[in-house]
């Protein structure tokens, strides 16, 4: 997937609790679940987003909660993928699972601001930034995870292969 | 070469003699877990797939968090759940008045047991590595798949061998060992990888103490959070767990990415302060912070022993003025042996809310929200910011003789100071 969008910048540890909290959990709804996303950190996020901005975080993004509702409220919200530093392991496989790209890319995430304007290209990883002209690459997703996101999600992807 | 407990246990479901760190393997799974917030969502993904549920033995459904119903859609999610569990015979689905919280339930129920592999829709699924096994916490569409095909994916995680050796000092419980071991490596210090525990410390460390700190290992960001099989795990799995189970040990020249040794006998009285679970302090040193609430209780410190210290530090002593203290029993066995022991009655003559086994305020849910800048002393794991309620409240995570102590004079203290 080629993406081209303007980046909301955060810092290190983004919790699930602040992405979406728990006061807005007894519902599942994904566009309901948007409307929340990010209120605890950044009240202007869920107003201003437009559909094929990203988001970029420090490490440890998504760390906390196991809540689904956390990468379902930022792909509601119209965000195509996740940029961070490193991600919490439970957010990450969420992410693969219902086909948001989330790209971990190191310290590279300090040469992005916020409003920086981002060309990505997920399926060979490669970010580049137009307003500063930096070019980094994202780690490859291992096996057969790869599959997964290809195939949207591991919904899609069981249906098709039961885990053979 | 040998393998860690992580790599025993998931080698040894994924049907192989040995695996490495980096490896993914697919693994029949011995039991999969949700809640109330995240069984709804799962059944959801679940009923998408087409199939029936892999075992109605091997899912256990647990109305906790925001149960009995805080309102009108929380109601209707119990009842999504509710509905699920009886149209598919799931066994392990129980009512408010029959259950308590999820991670609480597990091991008291016997239904998760050493050697076990388990995927839960929450977190804190990790508290069973205190039993020796392998579990861990996913989202809800793993889960649903999980439901599905019995099965799920996992990274063969690398290990930090935690090694620990002393005795404890009195007023330090299992949660200064995991607060200490989180302010040294941080939240992200376990990322990808299993805590394992080792060392004659262990033997030091109750099963409530090793359930609290499994418990947490989440919040280094850890996979798992595992303890050897020793005499204290097969009392306490014994009478509750009635099927065949097979214990895992370390192997002697097992690989580990790094030892982190922590010494009990030089622990202090901690507390984490706002807004994460490694921004720990010795309680001596953080100077008079007043407080407006305490919260004993949630899947970290809600068993018996957990409300054992707090009426130990609450007899005959009343909670201070400005404060209200919340005491959350974990189950509802829990509630009954705490009543049976006289200890609701020193709690309630203390002047502390007792409430029915629930999550409740520990995610913020109900029963106790903050209003913005107060402060809470809490039993809990999470000191995220909002985490239990204004964005401007603030969580400190401690002990229960912390919580108890502070309940009292009012002010982060230890018991000491009483
Ligand atoms: S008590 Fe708190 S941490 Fe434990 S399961 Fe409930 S909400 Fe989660």
């Amino acid at each position: 997937m080629q993406i081209e969008g303007k980046v909301w910048r955060y810092g290190d540890n983004i919790d699930t609790d602040v992405i979406i909290p728990a006061r807005y959990l007894n519902t599942f709804d994904p566009a309901e679940l948007a409307k929340h996303c990010m209120v605890d950190i950044d009240e202007n996020f869920a107003k201003n987003v437009k559909a094929g901005d990203i988001i970029v975080g420090g490490k440890n993004f998504g760390c906390g909660s196991s809540r689904e509702h956390a990468p379902v409220a930022i792909k509601a919200s119209g965000v195509p993928v996740v940029i961070a530093a490193s991600f919490a392991r439970i957010f990450y496989r969420n992410g693969i699972n219902i086909g948001l790209p989330l790209l971990e890319i190191g310290n590279d995430v300090e040469k992005i601001s916020a409003n920086d304007i981002l060309k990505i290209d997920t399926a060979t990883g490669t970010i580049e930034n137009l307003t500063t002209g930096d070019k980094f690459k994202s780690q490859p997703l291992p096996g057969f995870v790869q599959e997964i996101a290809k195939a949207g999600g591991l919904i899609n992807y069981i249906k098709n292969s039961d885990f053979k | 070469m040998g393998m860690t407990m992580s790599e025993k246990i998931l080698a040894h479901h994924a049907g192989k003699n040995f695996v490495e760190p980096g490896q993914l393997v697919i693994c029949p799974l011995d039991m999969v877990l949700a809640n109330d917030v995240t069984g709804p969502p799962s059944i959801k993904e679940f009923e998408k797939i087409g199939k029936p549920v892999f075992d109605t033995e091997k899912i256990a459904l647990i109305p906790d968090h925001f149960q009995p119903a805080k309102d009108i859609k929380s109601a209707d999610l119990a009842k999504i759940m509710r509905d699920f569990a009886h149209k598919n015979k799931i066994k392990h689905y129980y009512e408010a008045g029959r259950v308590g919280i999820e991670h609480v339930i597990l091991p008291e129920f016997g239904i998760v047991a050493p050697g076990m592999l388990t995927i839960g829709a929450d977190s804190h699924t990790c508290t069973y590595g205190a039993l020796n096994g392998f579990s861990t916490g996913v989202g809800t569409t793993d889960l649903a798949v999980g439901m599905a095909t019995g099965k799920s994916w996992f990274k063969v995680p690398e290990a930090i061998n935690v090694h620990l050796t002393g005795k404890k000092a009195k007023y330090i419980s299992g949660k200064d060992v995991i607060l200490t071991l989180i302010g040294k490596i941080g939240v992200d210090g376990a990322l990808y990888k299993a805590l394992e525990f080792s060392g004659e410390g262990v033997f030091e460390l109750s099963m409530t103490d090793r359930l609290t700190i499994s418990n947490m290992a989440i919040e280094a960001g850890a996979k798992a959070g595992i303890f050897p099989f020793d005499e204290i795990t097969k009392n306490y799995v014994e009478g509750r767990v009635k099927k065949s189970y097979e214990p895992v040990a370390a192997d002697t020249d097992a690989k580990y990415s790094q030892i982190v040794e922590i010494n009990l006998s030089e622990l202090k009285p901690v507390v984490a302060l706002p807004h994460l679970p490694e921004n720990v302090k010795n309680v001596e040193e953080v100077g008079e912070i007043k407080i407006n609430q305490v919260v004993i209780g949630s899947c970290t410190n809600g068993r018996l022993e957990d409300l054992e210290i707090a009426a130990e530090i609450l007899k005959n002593k009343k909670i201070h003025e400005n404060v209200r203290a919340i005491i959350i029993p974990g189950s509802q066995a829990i509630y009954k042996e705490a009543v049976h022991r006289g200890l609701i009655d020193i709690f309630i003559d203390a002047g502390c809310v007792v409430s029915c086994p629930t999550c409740g305020p520990c995610l913020g849910g109900y029963m106790g929200i903050l209003s913005a800048g107060e402060r809470c002393v809490s039993t809990t794991n999470r000191n995220f910011r909002g985490r239990m309620g204004h964005v401007d409240s603030e969580v400190y995570l401690a002990s229960p003789y912390v919580a108890a102590a502070s309940a009292i004079l009012g002010k982060i203290s230890t018991p000491a100071e009483i």
